[in-house]
């Protein structure tokens, strides 16, 4: 039996190895999930705090809001995240959920703020759009000027708005389990959406109609998915420079020299503007932490002091050198008394 | 009467000139893949070789005896000492834009190199230190010429204050560009200039390692008995169809059913090679059988009649004769199976591989992620810094590849017998 011998001896050492993990096994590392787009602040966080402190580097996964959420909101324990980044703020559904399964205190953190930028090539001249522009370029639906709806028809800027160049209309941007793509659709769709005057009765009459009509992006190529890779929508803007592209700000400031920001509303999309709320394409990003765990998995509240501290988050932090919009001094100091007093989640 | 020979003349030179052309149509498709392949590896290349060298940057810096704690030096922040130095050097920088910028020529995490430099060597303490440190991305990109100057300051991550220092540091040589020895030694990192993929490698090792020690003797065995044991019925043809139909199931399901049995139902740690590997065999699983099956078959029935002939019982038969013989068929098709496992990424995200991991793994159960995962996530990040890490990696993880293919090819020239 010179061959089933060893075969069985690592069959049974393999077994014998799993068995032995899955009994006696506490975790000593904090445990991060959620939005993508918190994700490289989250990271540099959590690098910092690895390197000052005693404490094992954090995990930081990247599975989106909703998915981070989802997992957060599964239970009390070992198996369950600690933290969840998101780039919107929770759901009333969402604290429901989290409440059915044991997950009762939850603390809110606003980290700061984020632009979404419709951006082309800088072989291009800069577009000066309007969010009505951009919902009327971009929506499945659009009004017909009788008070009804027909499908999009424009082909070029020039057909939305004549002041805008003949230029067709193509619109690089991310899919629908996109939490940018969600930030997009609320704040420039329905915001451009909401000055068509019979639109906006129609949130009060039929709430469900005026989510549909403002809320649907063309599907007939004027918009394409192209995935969530920010970095592969910069390349093909830079080989194509009649497209533009939908992103974070940070992606913008990293590839100044290769793409320009739009002026949403006669707003140039930079620190400044974004910072001061002038800008309107802008979101909140926010983290979420699971009250039960602090205190039983080391390091959380440290990691959490790390987060909010000026080194990281304030005006000259390593978070705003990394593309975070900060948060003015007055509303930081409000967010930091809550997590001091580790204050609950109030909706 | 037309001449048989004529008729034979002019069928034999179509005939000829269609073999030619299969011929030509033959070499084109090879010159053209191979064109292919060669602009890949050549584009990677090109673009991830500047990512084996790091530009680093003298700063000297006062180390005061009385701000650091010699038992203490991991809990001493450096970043002020570092700053210090860097305004010494250029005291012009008065205004805070300024400032920001000079601090900007180093990486962001300098101090942390700092601290380790006298971590190892205490006796810097107090004095007036000469000390090399990582430039930040933006300037390391920049000297290797990715930074088109002439384009208006505002467009430029660098501006041209930050130019004219690092002219001037050029001149009293204390730029230097040194071999990036932390890539092949660190774990990942948010700076590009910090970053390694020790981390990630030692990652995918560890999860192959699990998932070899499980798939393979599982898949030669269950190969063993439906070839050599099995008898030739409905139910075994039906589970025959099925480990087919498994070969071909998208890997991400198998993450899926790792989520919902390791992770959920066992309770097994998150993001550990131990679960990625459990997760990869899964998947590896039905290659091997099949490979395995295979290379059973091939082994010519002579062998075993010849041992039953002497009087071998059928085990004997299989586990003394058989098996060995088709061995190497099953290495190499196990380790075919195993490199296409170090490729995936879809399902290592279910069960929470697809993270940032800065801690080297020590053991199964220490969190990780793997290559691929790496390279995916560096090309997710905004900074430039990280295209070449980004190529880098890929180069890494084709070496990785060729030398478990390097170890499939020689075991079966070792092993090989040929009757």
């Amino acid at each position: 039996m010179s061959v089933t011998k060893p075969i069985i001896a690592v069959l049974a050492s393999a077994l014998a190895l799993s068995v032995s993990t899955s009994s006696a096994f506490a975790r000593d590392q904090i445990s991060v999930v959620g939005s993508s787009t918190v994700f490289p602040f989250a990271t540099a966080v959590a690098e910092r705090f690895g390197k000052n402190t005693e404490f094992k580097t954090p995990v930081v996964e990247s599975t989106g809001s909703g998915g981070g959420l989802k997992l957060f909101c599964s239970g009390v324990g070992e198996n369950t995240p600690d933290i969840t980044n998101a780039s919107r703020r929770i759901k009333a559904s969402e604290v429901e959920l989290c409440a059915k399964n044991g997950v009762a205190e939850i603390v809110e953190v606003k980290v700061g703020y984020d632009g979404i930028v419709l951006a082309n090539s800088r072989a291009s001249d800069v577009m000066k759009l309007s969010r009505k522009d951009i919902f009327l370029a971009l929506a499945k639906y659009v009004p017909d000027g009788e008070g009804k709806t027909k499908p999009n028809p424009y082909k070029t800027w020039a057909d939305v708005n004549s002041a805008l160049p003949a230029i067709k209309i193509e619109v690089l941007g991310p899919p629908p389990t996109s939490g940018t793509r969600d930030a997009f659709v609320e704040l420039a769709m329905e915001g451009g959406c909401k000055k068509i005057d019979w639109i906006k009765a129609l949130k009060k009459t039929d709430k469900n109609a005026y989510k549909a009509l403002c809320h649907t992006i063309r599907e007939d190529g004027g918009y394409v998915e192209a995935g969530e890779n920010d970095n592969l929508i910069v390349q093909k803007l830079e080989a194509n420079p009649s497209a533009f592209g939908i992103f974070g700000y940070s992606f913008l400031d990293q590839n100044s020299d290769k793409v320009q920001g739009s002026t949403i509303g006669d707003v140039e999309p930079t620190f400044e503007n974004i910072a001061e709320g002038d800008y309107p394409v802008s979101r909140s990003l926010y983290f979420y932490v699971k009250k039960a765990h602090i205190g039983v998995v080391p390091g959380i509240e440290g990691f959490l002091a790390e987060f909010i501290s000026e080194d990281a988050a304030g005006e000259d932090g390593y978070l705003v050198d990394k593309g975070l919009i900060p948060m003015t001094e007055e509303e930081s100091a409000e967010w930091k008394a809550k997590v001091k007093s580790l204050e609950n989640l109030s909706m | 009467m037309t001449d048989h020979i004529d008729i034979i003349r002019v069928e034999g030179s179509t005939r000829h000139r269609a073999q030619k052309r299969f011929q030509l149509y033959g070499l084109l498709a090879v010159s053209l893949s191979l064109a292919f392949l060669f602009i890949m590896v050549g584009s990677i290349v090109l673009r991830g070789s500047s990512a084996f060298r790091q530009s680093f940057v003298q700063v000297e810096i006062e180390l005061p005896a009385d701000a650091i704690d010699p038992d203490d030096v991991r809990g001493t922040r450096f970043g002020k000492f570092l700053k210090q130095a860097l305004r010494n050097k250029f005291p012009q920088a008065t205004t805070q834009k300024d400032k920001k910028q000079l601090y900007k020529l180093v990486s962001a995490t300098a101090e942390y190199s700092i601290r380790e430099q006298v971590e190892d060597n205490p006796q810097l303490i107090g004095t007036h230190a000469k000390i090399w440190v990582r430039t930040s991305s933006d300037v390391d990109i920049y000297l290797k010429g990715y930074v088109d100057t002439d384009l208006d300051e505002s467009k430029r991550r660098l501006s041209d204050q930050q130019l004219e220092w690092l002219a001037l540091l050029q001149q009293e040589n204390k730029i230097e560009s040194r071999i990036n020895t932390k890539f092949f030694t660190g774990g990942d990192s948010r700076e590009p200039e910090q970053v390694g993929v020790l981390g990630a490698v030692i990652g995918s090792a560890l999860s192959l390692l699990v998932c070899f020690l499980l798939s393979f003797p599982l898949g030669v065995l269950t190969a063993v008995y439906l070839e050599e044991f099995a008898p030739k019925n409905k139910f075994n043809r039906i589970i025959e169809v099925n480990i087919n139909n498994l070969a071909a199931v998208p890997s991400i399901v198998f993450g899926l059913l790792g989520l919902a049995i390791f992770l959920n139902f066992f309770g097994l740690p998150r993001s550990t090679p131990l679960v990625g590997g459990m997760v990869l065999a899964l998947m590896t699983l039905p290659t091997i059988i099949i490979a395995s099956r295979a290379s059973l078959r091939a082994v010519p029935p002579s062998i075993r009649e010849a041992a039953m002939g002497i009087g071998a019982s059928k085990v004997q038969t299989t586990f003394h004769h058989v098996v060995p013989l088709a061995m190497p068929g099953m290495l190499t098709g196990s380790i075919i199976g195993m490199a296409q496992a170090l490729g995936e990424t879809a399902p290592l995200l279910m069960i929470g591989m697809v993270a940032f991991i800065v801690d080297v793994p020590q053991g199964i159960t220490d969190a990780t992620t793997a290559l691929p995962v790496q390279i995916f996530l560096w090309a997710d990040s905004p900074e430039r810094g990280f295209l070449e890490k980004t190529s880098a990696a890929i180069m890494v993880l084709l070496a990785f590849l060729i030398v478990m293919n390097l170890v499939a090819i020689i075991l079966r020239r070792r092993l090989e017998q040929r009757w």
